[in-house]
């Protein structure tokens, strides 16, 4: 490394012998000029600008393919694998229904030879500190066969017990249905119900409990709609059936 | 580059110029992260990166940028950077990113990569501020896991939980359980307990310091004298 990169001041005042000198004193005189600084900054911002799109469109498909990946695996973990044998997000259908949720649940069919099995689904419920979005996994009578908390806004260290990374409180909704538990029962045990609270915070785990709740109520209304969406999306793309 | 100018360069960012505990810059994403030691670990490694990226993105076009306009152009160069390197991150190495990630859309606040930008690399060639973002970052990131370790053992009596998540299945034996479960002082891992830690190695620093400064000062002269 030379001298005259390491300061500026003095390529300034030594004589313009070397080009390197020449080209830095041209570029000080130029630094001052009004015009050269707004072009520079428009060009510098275009440089970018055009770098991030062009990093966009060399990212996108891979980035897409990756968090499809993602929800794969997480659906394997709500839906026992032997259920299904096509590609669940592939054959997503959308059902809209303004008792569950303002806009349309996108619902993940589990097809095996062509004929439904079971389906999951993301749903949202308030917690304490914000939304909780979750992902369910039911059998075609309802049962449910997984839930993961997706992400949340919860206390740490008092109300993320709900992540199984942190205790195995979400996995009490295994093999419960709306027919082998009534209606009390989906509740935190203070409010006479079955499901444990956390010590110092029960609104986490009362607004999951309702939650399901709800998205069992909402498969219950429209798992006939389910079975023949799927069935009709699984029959276009040419699945045995 | 001589052992001197590595020394001047390097050095600062590790001690006596520290951002986290000196400088007090970037406390946000710091708050915010250190809740655990392996979170302080992940942000200070993907800070030290971009730090070192974006000072030799700026020194190697100092010349150009005229000082009226260097905060705007800084700051897209700085955020054009991370944003490249969260895309590229999430398409090809994606187990990486899906535990780092959180932390790297948090650096473009990180308002001391933008410190290093204006108060080194755009007085200095591309090596010494290559040299001054390694020093600055590594430095970061000793007191972002020396914080994050503080508060895990404090609130949740866990050390480097999930550590093996974020530097691969080999680490698994530095995932410590310091003291018996539920037993921790929530406080410490929520915001406040952040400041309070913070604020306590911040008083630990200066006492370190006055220290060194009092034993520099009082056995000068036996020592001299048995040198001579």
């Amino acid at each position: 490394m030379s001298d005259t990169t390491h300061s500026s001041t003095v390529t300034e005042t030594a004589a313009a012998t070397s080009t390197e000198a020449g080209i830095a004193d041209r570029l000080a005189r130029l630094r001052a000029r009004l015009d050269y600084q707004g072009l520079i900054l428009g060009f510098l911002c275009a440089v970018v600008t055009i770098t991030l799109l062009l990093g966009d469109r060399g990212t996108r498909d891979l980035i897409g393919q990756r968090q499809m990946e993602d929800k794969l695996a997480l659906l394997a973990q709500v839906l026992p694998p032997a259920l299904y044998d096509n590609n669940p997000l592939q054959d997503a259908v959308k059902i809209s229904d303004v008792e569950f949720s303002a806009q349309a649940v996108e619902v993940y069919p589990a097809l095996r030879n062509g004929e439904l099995q079971g389906a999951a689904f993301q749903l949202g419920t308030v917690g304490y500190g914000g939304v909780i979005t979750l992902m369910l996994g039911v059998d075609r009578h309802g049962v449910i066969q997984g839930v993961r908390v997706l992400s949340h806004k919860e206390t740490p260290g008092l109300a993320d017990k709900i992540e199984l990374d942190k205790g195995d409180w979400i996995l009490a909704f295994d093999g419960k249905s709306l027919s082998n538990t009534e209606r009390p029962q989906w509740a935190v045990k203070k409010d006479g119900g079955e499901f444990d609270q956390f010590t110092g915070a029960t609104i986490t785990p009362r607004a999951i409990v309702n939650g399901v709740h709800k998205a069992l109520e909402f498969y219950a209304r429209h798992a006939a709609e389910i079975a023949a969406a799927a069935q009709a999306s699984a029959d276009t793309q040419g699945n045995p059936s | 580059m001589s052992q001197s100018s590595f020394r001047q360069h390097f050095m600062p960012g590790l001690w006596e110029n520290n951002i986290a505990l000196v400088q007090m810059l970037g406390l946000c994403p710091v708050m915010a992260v250190t809740s655990t030691a392996t979170n302080g670990l992940g942000m200070g490694i993907a800070t030290t990166a971009v730090i070192i990226l974006s000072n030799l993105l700026i020194s190697l076009l100092r010349n150009t940028i005229p000082a009226e306009v260097r905060n705007p152009v800084m700051i897209a160069l700085i955020a054009g950077t991370v944003t490249l390197v969260d895309m590229a991150m999430n398409a090809w190495t994606h187990e990486l990113y899906k535990v780092l990630g959180l932390f790297i859309a948090l650096i473009v606040t990180n308002c001391a990569v933008l410190g290093r930008a204006e108060a080194f690399a755009l007085k200095n060639g591309p090596v010494a501020s290559m040299l001054d973002g390694l020093g600055m970052g590594l430095g970061f990131t000793w007191a972002l896991t020396l914080l994050g370790g503080i508060r895990e053992v404090l609130g949740g009596g866990t050390l480097f939980a999930h550590a093996s998540s974020l530097l691969g299945p080999a680490f698994h034996w530095m995932e410590l359980q310091i003291l018996p479960p539920d037993t921790g002082v929530l406080l410490a891992i929520l915001p406040p307990g952040g400041f309070i830690v913070l604020g306590l190695l911040i008083a630990a620093k200066r006492i370190v310091d006055q220290r060194m400064a009092a034993r520099q000062q009082a056995p000068s002269s036996p020592l001299v004298m048995l040198q001579s």
